[in-house]
């Protein structure tokens, strides 16, 4: 009985947690300042990038490396869609656009290759991004005779709600998905695929559905990103840290839980965006060191790091729970 | 000769003296992922760190670049030797299977790179740069190449002869290639693992060492040119079949055709091509041409 009055009071206690930043969140352009509300337009999306990397790869143990790709296709709805002459359609739908493109190719791409096995399917999707990428520069230099192009300006504040309504759907999404039972499917195909192939589980569609739902959001985010990058071109679309930096800060975070990823997503994206312009060299530096610390010292990120602390502490007398 | 035959002449000697410094850099990764198990992405920043060091030897020191193969080879190779027993060694032990190990320590050496990189841009700087050695041309079947390129081909084929010679006469080659078929049974007969997996990477990160020297005979070298070399031995291993290392030579070979060919159409499509055929192939055989 104690167990469960302590569980109801901590979930309550999560709740109005959760509940508190998101009334913080939804505020924060009438009183902060327009430098934090762009700050934290970039935080959240680092943190959609992540979490929704972690709900395809963080499950199934399929490591992932295709998130610039998706990003990169929203990017591009965008540049499409949303020239500096005009905008084609309203922005939302845009958005919409560029999630929609990112998804369907993410079902062509996981129908054809989900059945490479480990390493494999990490190398694949890391050569989508750069085939992708080649092929888009080749295109837009030798057939449209242009470098980049221009999106239309934004206003920020728009931007930024934007952003919040995708990171709080990707946030839901992650959280039922892990509730039901697909996302009890899910995780059995992360830790034994035949098994999981053995009691039933159409393991192919599960897998190609979720990969499609996790590249959607990433397309949409690309899609109002872009709007904030105004140039784009191939390479600042579709660059190979999109498809690394979630899995930095999904590891460093941990994977465990859902909010793992978002705080690894916050230190990481408030330390890039205060260190990056004015030491450069130094903090892709002691980005790699962190990388390499953070893979041996907290396999389970610093969430797990700090559970284990934690139960250190109180003695172990709640590490049943 | 007809112009078609000359051209078509021009396209394949071109491509084995491209080809060669590609088996090069392939073989030095196809140990270290096919025997380690490590898919090395700083593998390419080996060869961007031997290109600079030459640079820098060759234009300040005076050093003859070929002199400089024997003391990049020999550096780089302790430096992955030091690798392997320390940073990857622990990953092996403490991770709980080997696919997790695959893909934590491709997480690692993408940090990795990211180290090595950005202290070559806070050493060299991010301009490209360039030195000329042996620059002029040879007639060959009446087409002219330049002599540098005719000995980075000739070095590269000895490195890569030798190297496979080592494999299969030595004792330790045999370790090593025991250690490839099944490290654990390998360590039950008496091989030392953890000692030819150490060697494995350290000779691995030599070659590129090794290649990076060559092949700065005839490019303007930049420090983030690494990452497009690692693509390039990434798409060669899995073209010869994974941990093969005739495999990855011969693979390495065919891959500088096809990039001269493909340069001799769009030069600016070279890459999109190499990606085109390597996914092709993941698709089709991902065991590669010469996997069994």
């Amino acid at each position: 009985m104690d167990i469960t009055r302590f569980k109801s009071k901590r979930s309550y206690l999560t709740g109005i947690i959760t509940l508190v930043i998101l009334v913080g969140l939804v505020t924060l352009p009438f009183y902060g300042s327009l430098y934090n509300a762009i700050l934290v337009t970039t935080i959240l999306m680092y943190a959609i990038l992540t979490v929704s990397w972690v709900l395809f790869s963080g499950l199934t143990g399929y490591m992932s490396l295709a998130t610039a790709a998706f990003f990169g296709i929203g990017i591009y709805a965008s540049a499409l869609f949303l020239p500096t002459t005009g905008a084609v359609l309203p922005i939302l739908v845009v958005v919409l656009i560029g999630g929609l493109a990112s998804g369907v190719i993410a079902l062509g791409v996981g129908a054809l290759t989900l059945r490479l096995r480990g390493i494999y399917f990490a190398i694949f999707t890391f050569g989508l991004v750069v085939l992708i990428m080649e092929l888009l520069n080749w295109w837009e230099l030798s057939v449209n005779k242009i470098l980049g192009r221009y999106v239309m300006l934004v206003d920020n504040d728009y931007i930024f709600y934007t952003m919040l309504v995708i990171f709080v759907l990707v946030i839901l999404t992650t959280f039922f998905i892990q509730r039901s039972k697909f996302g009890l499917a899910l995780r059995s195909i992360g830790e034994n695929e035949e098994a999981a192939s053995h009691i039933g589980i159409n393991v192919t569609m599960v897998k190609v559905i979720t990969f499609a739902i996790s590249a959607f959001f990433m397309g949409a985010t690309g899609a109002i990103w872009a709007t904030k990058l105004t140039y784009i071109n191939p390479h600042v679309a579709f660059s190979v840290l999109f498809s690394f930096l979630p899995v930095l800060m999904a590891i460093f975070g941990g994977m465990r839980n859902i909010y793992g990823p978002v705080i690894g997503a916050v230190i990481f994206a408030y330390l890039q965006e205060t260190l990056q312009t004015r030491f450069s060299e130094i903090y892709m530096l002691s980005f790699g060191v962190v990388l390499v610390v953070a893979i041996i010292y907290m396999p389970d990120g610093i969430t797990g790091l700090v559970q284990k602390t934690w139960r250190r502490i109180s003695g172990g007398k709640r590490a049943r729970t | 000769m007809p112009e078609s035959i000359i051209s078509i002449l021009d396209i394949a000697i071109g491509g084995l003296l491209l080809g060669g410094i590609y088996a090069l850099i392939a073989m030095g990764l196809s140990l270290q992922y096919g025997v380690a198990r490590v898919l090395n992405i700083a593998h390419g920043e080996f060869i961007m760190i031997g290109a600079f060091s030459t640079l820098s030897l060759y234009t300040v020191v005076g050093i003859n670049p070929l002199v400089c193969l024997a003391i990049v080879g020999p550096v780089t190779f302790i430096i992955g030797f030091l690798l392997q027993r320390t940073l990857f060694t622990r990953l092996r032990v403490t991770t709980p299977n080997p696919g997790a190990f695959e893909a934590s320590s491709l997480l690692a050496t993408f940090g990795l790179m990211f180290i090595i990189q950005n202290f070559a841009l806070l050493g060299w700087g991010a301009d490209f740069r360039a030195y000329s050695y042996l620059n002029f041309g040879v007639n060959i079947g009446g087409a002219i190449f330049s002599a540098n390129k005719l000995v980075i081909l000739g070095f590269s084929i000895a490195i890569g002869v030798g190297f496979y010679m080592f494999l299969i006469r030595t004792r330790i080659g045999k370790g090593i290639r025991a250690a490839a078929q099944d490290p654990s049974t390998a360590s039950l007969m008496g091989v030392n693992i953890n000692r030819v997996l150490a060697l494995c990477f350290g000779f691995g990160a030599a070659m590129a060492g090794l290649a990076g020297v060559l092949y700065s005979m005839r490019i303007p070298l930049n420090p983030a040119m690494g990452l497009q070399f690692t693509v390039i031995a990434i798409i060669i291993i899995v073209l010869g079949g994974l941990g093969s290392i005739p495999g990855a030579f011969i693979g390495g070979l065919i891959l500088g055709i096809i990039g001269e060919l493909v340069t001799s159409i769009d030069p600016s499509l070279s890459l999109a091509a190499y990606y085109f055929i390597f996914m092709l192939l993941l698709l089709v055989r991902p065991k590669g041409i010469f996997g069994k």
